[in-house]
């Protein structure tokens, strides 16, 4: 082919590894720089459109611990979607593991929270876990309950799809709208605010079972310290463990995880089961953290950022806390931009899905080397 | 572009990796001193204007709710002019977001804060705790604090006149509502429909379908077509998007613009427009902070002092109806009109108000019951 100025691709031989970490950084370089032309183009200063992005949102302590407080959900999520993807499971239905997590999570608040609550019939007296749960209990019954919330979600697409062979894809990306009508039943109905004008929104949980701020005067909770765990754990059961090569290999030659008698069964609910325990956790927290209460609004969307989030992150744990940050921070960014510069608030989906658009661009680089028509080559 | 400007880029997009990172380095080396010490620095000098925000839970371009907010956003800058700075920040979810942006607001040196929508009442309620120097004003809720009040509009008084004119123009009896949330406001809104649809056309019956969000034009459009195919024939919602409008019109059926004119988005079915007018109030809520005479409390305005009207009645509606509404809504200028006067007959049978009573604010709070001519029950488990 001899295509006049175009340039050709040619596929290497092995990928390329330090293009394959570049690739993200290229592609938030080429997004900066469609963002300073857009910013241009609305007439307004490049440079500190840049900064209202890029810089204002980490400038300081508080603005930054609400970065990190928006990144914990994403991180926590996208670390349990990567297992999945690595094993070549396709959960796309985080978000409804996120719900289930903060209604079981809520729920086991309500309770705990004693006759009051709107579970009050449920735990009469003074609650039936009581003499069992002195106030140190409470917390970590609620973050377990989200766990379990989550991975029980997340059974039902691993059961229904190892007994009867149905798409994970399909039935997790259903199950996240089950999940979301469960939430408005329960919100609109049994467990809503007895006090509350008849709008949708259960009481506030019982200060016992908050979960406490890093520092005081802001919202960055411990789930954040938990999120950064869960980092080096996922990175050595990823790459380090037995558990994981086996996924891995499921997930990149099924063929011969077969020959090597790697059970499909265990990696699909293995994989199944902690991220939709992973996802159940971070809506935990998110109503046990900033919160407080369950609404209709529990979630904007965390389960399907995180995928992004997952794959920015090159599906490895270090590359996810960062794309968690990232993604957070321009989406902080956007509400910047909006009351410091008057840019209108869909210029934030804009940047997300140009940062998108030009990693796919990029990762062609990945997988193939760019050949110039002009270029002579050296080798014979 | 010019060769200074292009230079500019380029230079930028270099130094932005570094830059990234040296921010990184700055927050994390920031993490030692106390947090409140950015709360107190809010307010640099006098002469500076007064700078006020605005939250809206939807686009500002959505020809409705947020819109109409934004319109009164704008009355407030052509009135005061260099002596107020307005800014606002949009399509704000109603969950632990909404209390991020409303802090970073505050921080930022606004002295006055509208947030506008129901969910936005936990939220900020927090904030406001934190600054006390910061006036806090929150629309349709029914919390406050010593720095933050609550106002509201009477749109149901627009509900009432757009259903004596669907009274009169249904051909089937049955009239359908797109709702939001059965919060008390949008019941409020269901049953003034139905009442004053029914009180020129006894044997009117509105059917409600639930689409559980505010602004989603797929879902409002996809209510709306549900309640054509059951026979409703006339159609008004309490949802912020123009989709209701313009599936009626796509169905020949007639519907309302709601929250501000959509007599645009349906020439043919448009009836009428129940519009906010929120300017006055934003310009007396400023006012109150210039003067230094803001007080906490709620303010519920109504057609009364124009602040919401049904305008824009269409040339299909007979003069007669004109003239009714006309006269209800001189009725509602003067205080003789009230929309909820008994008797008031849930749809169960029972009375919710008795003969002669009028009914007070306290009554209108609390309404958690369809009037009799409203199918079904209010979603709800108790």
């Amino acid at each position: 082919m001899r295509a006049g100025f175009l340039p050709r691709f040619e596929p290497r031989g092995q990928p390329s590894l330090a293009l394959s970490i570049a690739s993200p950084v290229i592609a938030l370089l080429l997004t900066a720089l469609l963002a300073a032309v857009l910013f241009v183009a609305l007439g307004k200063d490049p440079w500190r459109g840049l900064s209202v992005f890029f810089i204002e949102p980490l400038s300081g302590w508080r603005p930054a611990s609400e970065v990190l407080l928006k990144a914990t959900p994403l991180v926590l999520c996208a670390l349990g979607l990567s297992l999945c993807y690595r094993s070549n499971i396709w959960n796309v239905g985080a978000e409804g593991q996120f719900l289930l997590g903060a209604i079981a999570a809520g729920g086991m608040a309500l309770w705990l929270g004693g006759p009051q609550g709107a579970l009050g019939g449920l735990a009469a007296g003074d609650g039936p876990l009581a003499a069992l749960a002195g106030r140190p209990l409470q917390l970590p019954l609620v973050l377990l309950a989200g766990v379990a919330g989550g991975a029980a979600w997340a059974a039902i697409t691993a059961l229904l799809r190892d007994r009867c062979n149905a798409n994970e894809i399909l039935v997790s990306l259903m199950l996240v709208y089950v999940a979301q009508q469960l939430l408005s039943y329960l919100v609109f109905g049994p467990w809503k605010d007895p006090k509350g004008f008849n709008f949708p929104q259960t009481p506030t949980f019982d200060p016992s079972t908050w979960l406490p701020p890093l520092m005081a005067g802001t919202r960055l909770h411990w789930g954040f310290v938990l999120a950064l765990i869960a980092v080096p754990l996922f990175w050595f059961a990823l790459f380090r463990s037995w558990r994981g090569f086996q996924l891995d290999v499921s997930g990149q030659a099924p063929a011969a995880a077969r020959y090597a008698g790697f059970s499909a069964r265990r990696a699909l609910w293995t994989a199944l089961l902690v991220s939709g325990g992973m996802a159940g956790l971070a809506g935990a927290m998110e109503v046990a953290g900033p919160l407080r209460q369950l609404t209709p609004h529990v979630s904007t969307g965390y389960g399907f950022t995180a995928i992004i989030v997952a794959f920015v992150g090159r599906l490895h744990p270090v590359g996810i806390l960062l794309a968690g940050i990232l993604l957070s921070m321009m989406l902080i960014g956007g509400e910047y931009a909006q009351s410091r510069l008057g840019l209108p608030g869909a210029l934030t989906g804009v940047f997300q899905g140009s940062m998108l658009f030009m990693l796919l661009a990029c990762d062609t680089l990945v997988r193939s080397r760019v050949r110039w028509p002009w270029a002579r080559r050296l080798a014979p | 572009m010019t060769d200074r400007s292009r230079r500019q880029l380029v230079r930028l997009a270099g130094s932005l990796s570094a830059l990234a990172a040296a921010g990184l380095l700055a927050a994390c080396g920031k993490q030692e001193p106390a947090a409140p010490k950015a709360e107190a620095k809010a307010e640099p000098k006098q002469a500076d204007p007064l700078k006020a925000a605005w939250i809206y839970v939807g686009p500002v371009g959505d020809a409705g709710w947020s819109y109409a907010h934004d319109l009164g956003r704008k009355a407030v800058e052509a009135k005061f002019g260099s002596a107020v700075s307005t800014s606002f920040v949009e399509k704000v979810p109603e969950g632990a977001d909404a209390e991020r942006v409303i802090r970073d607001l505050a921080q930022q040196g606004n002295k006055i804060i509208f947030a506008t929508s129901f969910g936005y009442m936990e939220p900020m309620l927090k904030v406001a705790g934190d600054f006390p120097d910061v006036k806090f004003e929150h629309a349709t809720g029914y919390k406050s604090a010593p720095n933050m009040r609550i106002y509201d509009a009477s749109l149901y008084q627009d509900a009432y006149l757009a259903g004596v004119i669907a009274g009169r123009m249904t051909k089937t009896g049955t009239l359908g509502f797109v709702g939001s949330f059965p919060i008390p406001e949008v019941l409020r809104n269901i049953n003034a429909y139905t009442l004053g649809a029914r009180s020129v056309n006894p044997k009117v019956r509105t059917r409600v379908v639930w689409v559980n969000t505010w602004f989603d034009p797929a879902r409002e459009s996809e209510a709306a077509q549900t309640l054509i195919n059951q026979g409703a024939d006339v159609l008004l919602q309490n949802t912020d998007s123009t989709a209701v409008l313009q599936t009626a019109e796509k169905n020949g059926k007639f519907a309302f613009g709601w929250d501000s004119d959509m007599s645009a988005f349906g020439p043919k079915a448009h009836l009428a427009s129940a519009i906010i007018n929120w300017g006055p109030y934003y310009i007396k809520a400023i006012d109150d902070v210039l003067k230094g005479s803001w007080q906490t409390g709620r303010t519920i305005w109504g057609v009364k002092e124009d602040l919401n009207d049904l305008v824009k009645i269409a040339d299909v509606v007979p003069d007669e109806t004109k003239d009714l509404v006309a006269k209800i809504k001189a009725g509602m200028k003067d205080d003789s009109f009230e929309v909820f006067s008994g008797p008031i007959v849930d749809n169960a049978g029972k009375e919710r108000l008795p003969k002669d009573q009028k009914a007070d604010r306290a009554w209108k709070d609390k309404v958690d019951f369809f009037v009799a001519g409203v199918e079904g029950k209010v979603p709800s488990g108790s």
